[in-house]
């Protein structure tokens, strides 16, 4: 296993050990989840294929529905997030394409690119997950206003962690 | 044949996606029944170790406030034995004339080592199981309020279905006019339930007591809820919209009691056999 495999392997379980014991009890405003574990997937290497991502999508949120008593559900929205990734990488290519094995984040492409292309997985994520969790359209409005709140907490958290932890560019 | 691989094989990433999909959709489906999956919760030892050495260092910062709430609980417990025995003692009953409906009920008492309020879907995981006697479906309060029920065990750990749970329904009814509903929480605040399924005719008022019913064997009767903060009559609606804050906050929960109801079985059966004579 390479140097970068073992380091995303170490990162696995930081971010699950993290999510469960951490973040799963701070909770702003009632309404404000912080779901920083979605970092892993999309901060994987670009050219890293869908199966690859599915699957470790699948591990990742398998773990962290262990930890939330709701099997399937981290699952599922991980899943759903790791098939769109790559399509919405190759849809936000810059000019010039991507340098082979650059890693998606914000030391390789300037925090505009970084929140471009964030954002919107990050927000597919959140509302992905409270409606499968309200089961239904039911409590929509409020499955809004929690998406909202928590992908403006969940990104103040990645891109700070984007900071204050050494990145590398490439792999 | 060739060309239907061909096709598959072009395609892998959107077929393996759908199937994973459909087996995490079959997960969630699944684990929303009442007794789900045993195994993958925060009922699994090495889960929930970990849970409860993050309770541990938590609960310090809250020790004293915990501390109050079981001395007040132990204080009105007393208080209510007394007044009990005196009753007894006035009308002459004090011996148990039927030993098996007077212990009807156990009670286990527990620590709450993992709990969540804010979710749509809440669980509380306790730090009891198999080993003194808990099953799945046995009802579980603190501080003389609802709880909820258990979901699952496993030998040292159990996983609650907390009240505030889109999926969990309590039986229950106004206690001044004796009129049955049904309690469940819709999804936003942690401190409201609604009250259903109370008709027209009936006049509720704020303040009023909601208690469980004792319908359905799981919960004693008259345990309490909550109280009635609001409520509306919608034109042409049949039912009533009531809102009752409940007795108990959730976030703070610590110590709860675990009722084992030695008569459930019983009832249960008598139940079955009437119902199934009726088909």
């Amino acid at each position: 296993m390479s140097r970068v495999g073992i380091l995303q392997f170490v990162s696995f379980f930081i971010y699950v050990l993290v999510q469960a014991l951490l973040l799963k009890n701070l909770v702003l405003f009632n309404t404000g989840f912080c779901f920083v574990y979605v970092a892993f997937i999309l901060l994987l290497p670009i050219e890293t294929s869908t199966l690859v991502l599915m699957s470790l999508g699948f591990i990742i949120g398998f773990a962290i529905d262990i930890f939330y008593n709701s099997l399937g559900l981290h699952a599922l929205t991980m899943v759903f997030i790791a098939y769109l990734r790559n399509y919405w990488l190759s849809a936000i290519t810059p000019q010039g394409g991507y340098d082979l094995g650059t890693i998606p984040n914000l030391k390789s492409s300037g925090l505009q690119w970084f929140l471009v292309y964030m954002m919107p997985m990050v927000f597919v994520h959140h509302l992905t997950l409270f409606l499968v969790e309200s089961a239904g359209f039911t409590l929509f409005w409020y499955s809004m206003l929690k998406t909202i709140t928590s992908l403006l907490f969940t990104m103040t958290i990645i891109v700070v962690l984007q900071y204050l932890v050494p990145q590398r560019s490439r792999t | 044949m060739e060309r239907l691989l061909n096709f598959v094989y072009a395609y892998r990433a959107f077929f393996t996606f759908l199937l994973l999909e459909t087996f995490c959709a079959w997960l969630v489906i699944q684990n929303n029944q009442y007794q789900g999956a045993k195994y993958f919760n925060s009922s699994n030892r090495m889960v929930a170790r970990m849970n409860q050495t993050s309770q541990n260092i938590r609960e310090y910062f809250s020790l004293v406030e915990i501390n109050t709430t079981l001395a007040q609980e132990n204080s009105m417990l007393h208080k209510k034995l007394e007044q009990r025995e005196q009753a007894l003692q006035f009308l002459q009953l004090n011996q148990v004339i039927d030993s098996a409906m007077f212990h009807r009920f156990d009670y286990v008492s527990a620590k709450v080592v993992n709990n969540t309020t804010k979710y749509y879907k809440n669980f509380i995981t306790i730090n009891r199981g198999t080993d003194v006697g808990l099953k799945p479906g046995m009802a579980v309060i603190g501080s003389g309020s609802v709880v909820g029920k258990v979901k699952s065990v496993s030998n040292h750990f159990a996983v609650l279905i907390s009240l505030l749970n889109l999926d969990e329904q309590v039986s229950c009814m106004i206690k001044r006019t004796g009129h049955f509903g049904t309690a469940q929480w819709d999804g936003t605040d942690p401190s409201l339930v609604s009250l259903k399924y109370i008709p027209r005719h009936v006049q509720p008022a704020v303040g009023d007591s909601i208690v469980t019913s004792g319908y359905n064997a799981v919960f004693p009767s008259g345990i309490f809820i909550g109280k009635i903060k609001a409520f509306k009559l919608n034109n042409e609606a049949p039912f009533y919209e009531i809102n009752v804050e409940l007795g108990l906050d959730f976030s703070k929960l610590a110590f709860v009691d675990v009722i084992k109801s030695r008569l459930k079985n019983e009832r249960d059966s008598i139940e079955q056999i009437t119902i199934g004579e009726l088909k």
